[in-house]
């Protein structure tokens, strides 16, 4: 009897092992899946297309009576056309108009720009001199050379011409073409031509906006936890606000967005696409999620320290800060983090407060335009060139990143702090 | 001062406590007096009262929600549930020890020498040292902790521990040190040196302790009170109580017929 009992009853937990062992299998799988398709759609972006143009500047024109550059000089001076003109060089078969305008699609719109630019940051010297500069190929040449544009399909359904296919392999049979490793993406901002754009823009946006948040969750959300924990009078107004910060916790993030938009912007006139509203924002919608997180922690505290500071004739601050909080630090760190990356990953409601949009500029100040890593992403996602596929894949991944290091240092910082008793 | 030819010298007068939780009353129509500079045992089964009516003594009642009190208490001369009386400056003159030991999770200097730096005692270093070492000697671990002072306490034994708690409230300089059942977690070593260590502290202290353990409150009391549900049953020399009780619920208790 008891023996049929307990071979039954062991037989239950070997399978409800077995059903959590694959629950965890299949969850990882997915994950793992998950992470491989975007890494092998998002790898080709580490890498950009580049040709090298030779070409010969008079540095005397662009500069004034002191000596130096002027920007003025230089902005009016038609680097496309310097571009282009090397660039015919290189196919001088090449007369017709159609045809040249054809021959120019394979380089980056912003040859030019990209080359005014590198003239700049190059020490010069005095008079005429050859410069050898690598530029970007247009996007759908980068493309191309990755393999990534099929040339199965018939050529009026292709974004790339025959003619042009033959100009870019001719340019890598040259040693004048290859790809390289992708500088651009990790230094610029966003940009409408895929080879000029990059990430920087928008991770300095959601870094911004990141601290903007926990500067001003952290204290309140802090603050309301140990007010409520230990100073609010049990009643009925008491448990409205509990049950509301809940209720808050669980408000779609969007609603946010609608808020800062009607409070910040309408009410407050603060500025559109601004890191500090964006913060501002984020900051609200973390805001429950941080009091839960430090009331769970300052809960845990045994209730002994605080009678013994009490006993001593500490107010219940003294109590609080001296004694509770510093044990409780630990807690509210992890809750502060887990909160943190939840905003770091928020689109929603930032698309409301206007930082979904397009910003050439890396954000210097908390009232500069900026977006935010997420956005940039879904906007990228949005867009029809190619290129900006897998540049949106990379982006993915350095945002996974990101979040995975700020979990992981929730639960070093954890184990730091932790002291046993 | 004399009167009626009794020496006055209580240092509490209660009258008539009545303290309810919620709606509930857990003790009611306390009034006794606490005289100064002896042990006085509060005895009781479990439920009785006994630490409720000892935490009204420094308000720590206070800190419990729903929890309110009637009657009046008077420390010396002072009304401490007056307006005039902030709970903070009471519990500096009413020092309290815990059940369980609870140091803070600091060097053991720091534990001494928390009190004294929210109160202020010490206008130097040195000054803060001496109190430390003071209550500590008084406390007799000064021998057992001088060379480890920045140790954590918690990595002391339970015995230790508590001793430290004890010195952590004299460093306040109370007038009066409540224990409640300092030593129900305690082995009978560190039991019989916390007894010693209150036969010795009654000197300067007024010393106000719970006990489940009848034998304890024979042995360090002078006086003692035996609480039954809520009720103050007997209140008189500890001698007379454990020899020639009073009360018949008094008598049955010592003798263990219930608790």
């Amino acid at each position: 009897m008891t023996k049929t009992s307990i071979k039954s009853r062991r037989a239950r937990e070997t399978r409800l092992k077995a059903y959590g062992i694959a629950s965890i299998s299949f969850a990882l799988i997915m994950l793992a899946t998950l992470l491989i398709s975007i890494g092998l759609n998002g790898y080709s972006a580490l890498q950009q297309a580049y040709f090298k143009v030779e070409v010969s500047i008079d540095v005397e024109k662009f500069i004034d009576e002191s000596g130096a550059l002027n920007n003025k000089k230089m902005n009016l001076f038609n680097w496309d056309s310097l571009v282009q003109s090397a660039l015919i060089e290189m196919f001088p078969a090449v007369k017709d108009r159609d045809e040249k305008k054809e021959l120019f699609a394979i380089i980056s719109a912003n040859s030019g720009y990209d080359l005014k630019e590198t003239v700049k940051s190059n020490p010069l010297r005095n008079g005429s001199q050859n410069l050898a500069v690598w530029l970007h190929l247009s996007d759908d040449a980068d493309q191309y050379l990755k393999g990534r544009l099929s040339i199965e399909i018939p050529e009026e359904d292709r974004r790339i011409s025959d003619k042009q296919i033959a100009w870019v392999d001719s340019l890598v049979e040259r040693d004048i073409a290859k790809l390289k490793f992708n500088k651009t993406f990790f230094t610029s901002a966003d940009s409408r031509e895929p080879e000029s754009a990059g990430i920087l823009g928008s991770v300095i946006g959601s870094a911004l906006t990141l601290f903007v948040t926990i500067i001003f969750a952290l204290p309140l959300a802090v603050m309301a936890a140990i007010y409520l924990e230990y100073f609010a009078k049990p009643g009925r107004i008491t448990d409205f606000i509990e049950v509301n910060v809940n209720n808050l916790a669980a408000v779609p993030s969007i609603v946010f967005g609608l808020l800062g938009l009607s409070v910040f912007l309408s009410t407050f006139g603060l500025p559109r696409s601004a890191p500090l509203v964006g913060g501002l924002v984020l900051g609200l919608m973390t805001l429950p999620t941080i009091i839960i997180a430090s009331r769970a922690s300052i809960r845990s505290i045994p209730p002994s320290i605080r009678e013994a500071a009490l006993g001593l004739g500490a107010s219940k601050m003294q109590a609080a800060l001296h004694h509770v909080l510093p044990l409780a630090a630990p807690g509210i760190l992890t809750g502060t983090i887990i909160g943190m990356a939840q905003a770091l990953g928020e689109t929603a409601p930032l698309l409301m407060i206007g930082m979904v949009a397009f910003i050439i500029d890396i954000p210097t100040t908390f009232t500069s335009s900026a977006t935010a890593m997420p956005v940039q992403i879904y906007m990228w996602s949005d867009s029809a060139e190619r290129a900006f596929y897998e540049r949106s894949s990379l982006a993915i991944l350095f945002l996974v990143a990101f979040l995975i290091s700020m979990n992981l240092l929730a639960v070093v910082l954890r184990k730091k702090f932790e002291k046993k008793w | 001062m004399r009167r009626n030819g009794e020496i006055m010298t209580s240092k509490f007068r209660t009258k008539n406590v009545e303290v309810y939780y919620s709606d509930k009353k857990a003790i009611r129509d306390i009034s006794l007096n606490i005289e100064k500079n002896i042990v006085t045992a509060l005895i009781g089964p479990s439920g009785c009262g006994k630490s409720t009516f000892l935490r009204c003594l420094n308000r720590m009642n206070d800190v419990i929600e729903n929890c309110s009190i009637k009657g009046s208490i008077h420390l010396d001369e002072q009304d401490i549930y007056g307006p005039d009386i902030d709970p903070v400056e009471l519990r500096a003159r009413v020092g309290m020890v815990f059940q369980k030991p609870n140091p803070f999770p600091k060097s053991i200097f720091d534990n001494i020498a928390y009190g004294p730096r929210i109160h202020g005692l010490a206008s130097s270093d040195n000054e803060l040292k001496d109190i430390v070492y003071n209550s500590l000697e008084k406390a007799g671990l000064i021998d057992e902790v001088k060379d480890r002072l920045n140790d954590q306490a918690t990595g002391l034994s339970g015995g230790q521990q508590q001793r430290i708690c004890i010195a952590r409230a004299i460093a306040v300089s109370p007038e009066v040190i409540l224990m409640d059942e300092p030593c129900s977690a305690l082995d009978p070593i560190a039991t019989a040196k916390i007894e010693e260590l209150m036969n010795e502290l009654c000197e300067s202290y007024t010393i106000i302790i719970v006990t489940h353990s009848m034998q304890q409150a024979a042995r360090v009391s002078k006086k003692t009170a035996f609480f039954h549900l809520g009720d103050l049953i007997e209140y008189n020399d500890t001698d007379k109580i454990f020899t020639q009780p009073e009360n018949e619920k008094t008598q049955d208790y010592i003798t263990g017929r219930f608790g």
